[in-house]
């Protein structure tokens, strides 16, 4: 049966405590925000079907949308969301669609849990406590930034709950290089009057490279200037899975998928 | 306006037929079929959507040169009032431009000024995307809407002539493509085949909106060409024995004519549905292919299917490119069409005989083309990456060919696959038919979305980038290949000067030099070209347009 949201809230929130205090597993997908799991795995299909063409599989494939993210502009209830299935968002790209009621619901069940989809089965601890670890043993504000504390170095991290499923943010955390997407892989590159300068690209075209150095500052440079550009494939973060216990991991993924933006 | 005594020819061929009396006098600049015939005598103007019926969209203006366009600047910008991607190329007649500005709007301009004479609005009752260009008869501009209506508009008024209604919209029919005017019908063709639709191309009188034929890209049971919708067997369960009543085959750009034989030569999309292809067994004609019909009658004269029963949504949505080629001591009427999937062709436009292809870019869902064109499919295995991917080695993106250097210019997409999967999908009418289950080649980053992407990019060579290249139709040869980070959408234009003019995502517009593909000159625009340029002259200044972003830009050699 479908739980009402707060309670099912409620009810995550009380497994994941038994979890830790039990030591068993939480599938962390079965927080669906009210929607039954299979709702959201006939979402996924019906995603796929119908919606992935544009909106690709990782829900950011048209400009200015990011369904992981819930970067909705008209779809903030499950009423809107309905209509904009139903009607399309005239102008734009979206077309009409003629969708049962079933449907309709596992559409939207899915979208509302497309981030976490993929999650499987992963731990998760107390957030309180990861975000002790977060600050503390896992040194992470070293390179990144949660609402403004911290580095710029690495991705800020204020939204990644909302971006990030857990069973993907876990992988980073046991294998940062193995897992680096490939827009998250550092640069160096060397001037033409020698400068060695490395740090994280914010945007790239033919002609252009802007990026984040180690100093934090913003450069943008004109590619003819450069003598070499150097995509790195090792990561500067290091692999927590020596580093951190099991437990600290779980309430440190805890505290990550509770950054939702501010 | 341009003096008419600067195109004598022009004139001159006019007089001739009228004193021949093979014309009622035309209306001052009113454009007749003789002079659509005959565009390339008119270099100023730009009259069709490709720019002749042979659809080169090569400019023989010879103003702007290799050596003095770094001299462009900037002349005007029309910017649209609505925020959507310009996908137009537009008309100039004698000093007026023709627009259509997103979604489905006509614009009279002053191609001199961009100032604005009048404004046509059309508010569509359904369907996204936006128009993609006119076509003009007499004093007559013809519209395909996005809700598949067709609709003639005064060219100096702005006014409503007529409107048909040419398919349902609800069924997702919807028209994109600039129309072709030939004699006195205008020939549209419907868009829809990732909906499920049964695509058609049809001719109407230009002057009353009468329907004068049609010809269905599907054929029904019976018809010539049913045979390759093959019926179901017990191995295919999820097969549909009406499949053909769903089976697509859109019409996404506009075609080429051929005065010489009246034929009217038209690429056709998809089958349907668009990747779960055991729905649909057999090689489903007419999608896929391209197709020559008489202009009179719409009747079949041939058909050449580049992706046999295409379970890729290669479709066949190109410009077919017709130039007479000298192969092998004789002069062939030829068509070239560098294809979304993959291969490179030379076909006989009047016969519809393949006569030579290969690869152009990386394809692995082939190993080859056998002796009559067809493909040697080697379909990939389960989570393997397929070559091009889904939107192909390239797309609805004009190429140009250039008589001088006898190269055909295009955009692709490099290094660029999908992991394709499927799943049978029940038809809905209206809504997206397509079976997809595709990934990317890399998990967590998004394919290159199709037309979209904002101004920050963070991709990198690993999900794909673009190129244009200079192709060698007779060799087979990449003679260059200039490479863009991003994937690439834009239209070519070639000149006779030798110039390459072309856009990008990356909010660029720059020239090259036809022979090496050099970067000589290039412009911030801002915004994603998803356009092709033109070229024009006006008061005796050669301009080049090209739409970018939700603007019209236009640039011309600095004043002395």
């Amino acid at each position: 049966m479908a739980y009402p949201a707060r309670a099912y809230h409620l009810l995550s929130v009380l497994a994941a405590a038994l979890t830790v205090a039990g030591g068993l597993p939480v599938v962390f997908a079965q927080q669906g925000g009210g929607y039954e799991r299979a709702d959201i795995e006939r979402g996924a299909q019906l995603y796929d079907a119908f919606c992935s063409n544009c909106h690709g599989a990782e829900g950011d494939g048209v400009g200015n949308v990011n369904l992981q993210a819930g970067q909705f502009r008209q779809a903030s209830t499950d009423q809107n969301f309905r209509r904009i299935l139903t009607r399309g968002i005239p102008g734009t790209a979206m077309p009409p669609g003629d969708y049962d009621d079933g449907e309709l619901l596992a559409i939207i069940a899915y979208v509302r849990n497309m981030r976490d989809y993929d999650g499987g089965v992963v731990t998760l601890g107390d957030a309180d406590r990861g975000r002790v670890v977060f600050e503390g043993k896992g040194d992470c504000m070293r390179c990144h930034r949660v609402a403004g504390a911290g580095s710029r170095l690495a991705p800020d991290l204020t939204a990644i709950g909302a971006i990030r499923g857990a069973g993907s943010m876990r992988e980073t955390l046991i294998d940062p290089s193995g897992s680096m997407l490939p827009f998250n892989k550092p640069l160096r590159v060397v001037t033409r009057d020698g400068e060695t300068v490395t740090g994280r690209r914010l945007n790239e075209d033919t002609y252009m490279l802007q990026l984040l150095d180690e100093e934090e500052r913003l450069r943008s440079f004109d590619k003819t200037d450069l003598r070499e550009l150097t995509v790195l494939t090792t990561s500067p973060m290091p692999s927590y899975a020596e580093t951190l216990t099991e437990t600290e991991l779980a309430d440190l993924l805890a505290y990550l998928v509770t950054l939702k933006g501010l | 306006m341009t003096p008419r005594t600067q195109r004598p020819a022009i004139v001159f061929t006019g007089l001739t037929l009228i004193l021949a009396g093979l014309l009622p006098a035309p209306a001052l600049g009113q454009v007749t079929f003789e002079r659509l015939v005959n565009a390339a005598d008119e270099p100023h103007n730009w009259l069709t959507y490709s720019g002749t019926y042979a659809s080169l969209r090569h400019s023989t203006l010879s103003q702007v040169t290799r050596a003095n366009v770094a001299d462009l600047e900037l002349k005007w910008v029309f910017q649209a009032q609505r925020a959507l991607n310009f996908q137009a190329t537009p008309l100039v007649v004698d000093g007026i431009m023709y627009l259509t500005q997103p979604p489905n709007d006509v614009v009279a301009l002053d191609a001199r000024t961009g100032r604005v004479f009048w404004v046509y609005e059309h508010a569509p009752s359904r369907g996204g995307g936006s128009n993609r260009g006119l076509a003009i008869h007499g004093d007559t501009l013809l519209m395909g809407t996005v809700d598949a209506m067709l609709v003639a508009v005064d060219a100096k008024s702005g006014g409503p002539l007529w409107r048909v209604q040419v398919a349902d919209p609800a069924l997702a029919y919807s028209i994109r493509h600039a129309p072709l005017v030939v004699k006195d019908t205008v020939i549209v063709g419907t868009s829809g085949g990732d909906q499920g639709v049964r695509g058609f191309l049809a001719a109407y009188d230009v002057r009353t909106g009468d329907e004068i034929w049609r010809f269905y890209t599907i054929p029904a049971p019976g018809e010539p060409g049913s045979e390759t919708w093959e019926p179901c067997t017990p191995d295919l369960p999820a097969c549909d024995p009406d499949a053909w009543m769903h089976g697509g085959g859109a019409v996404w750009l506009t075609g080429s004519y051929d005065p010489e034989t009246n034929l009217t030569f038209w690429g056709v999309g998809n089958p349907g549905p668009n990747y779960s292809y055991y729905q649909r067994p057999g090689d489903n004609l007419y999608a896929s292919s391209v197709v020559a019909l008489d202009a009179d009658t719409g009747e079949l004269a041939w058909h050449f299917q580049f992706t046999p029963g295409d379970r890729y949504d290669y479709d066949a949505l190109q410009i077919p490119v017709l130039v007479d080629l000298d192969i092998g001591g004789t002069t062939v009427k030829a068509m070239l069409w560098a294809n979304r999937n993959g291969f490179f062709y030379i076909l006989d436009r009047v016969t519809g005989r393949f006569l030579r292809g290969q690869a152009f870019s990386r394809v692995n869902w082939a190993s080859g083309l056998d002796d009559s064109g067809r493909p040697i499919q080697t379909p990939q295995g389960p989570n393997a990456p397929t070559y091009p991917g889904k939107q192909g080695a390239t797309n609805w993106y004009s190429p140009s060919y250039s008589p001088r250097t006898g190269l055909l210019y295009l955009s692709t997409w490099e290094n660029y696959a999908t992991i394709f999967d499927s799943a049978a999908v029940e038809y809905a009418p209206g809504q997206l038919y397509t079976g997809s289950r595709n990934r990317s080649l890399v998990k967590g980053v998004p394919e290159p979305p199709e037309v979209g992407r904002g101004h920050i990019n963070t991709w990198t060579k690993e999900v794909g980038s673009g190129a244009v290249i200079a192709y060698d139709p007779l060799t087979g040869e990449t003679v260059w290949k200039w490479e863009t980070f991003d994937v690439i959408n834009s239209g070519v234009l070639t000149t006779a000067t030798d110039l390459v003019f072309v856009g990008s995502r990356e909010g660029y517009f720059q020239a090259l030099d036809a022979h090496t593909g050099e970067v000589l000159w290039r412009a911030i625009t801002g915004g994603n070209t998803l356009a092709a340029p033109i070229s024009y002259e006006v008061n005796g200044q050669q301009l080049v347009a090209v739409a970018s972003g939700h603007s019209l830009f236009v640039f011309g050699l600095r004043s002395p």
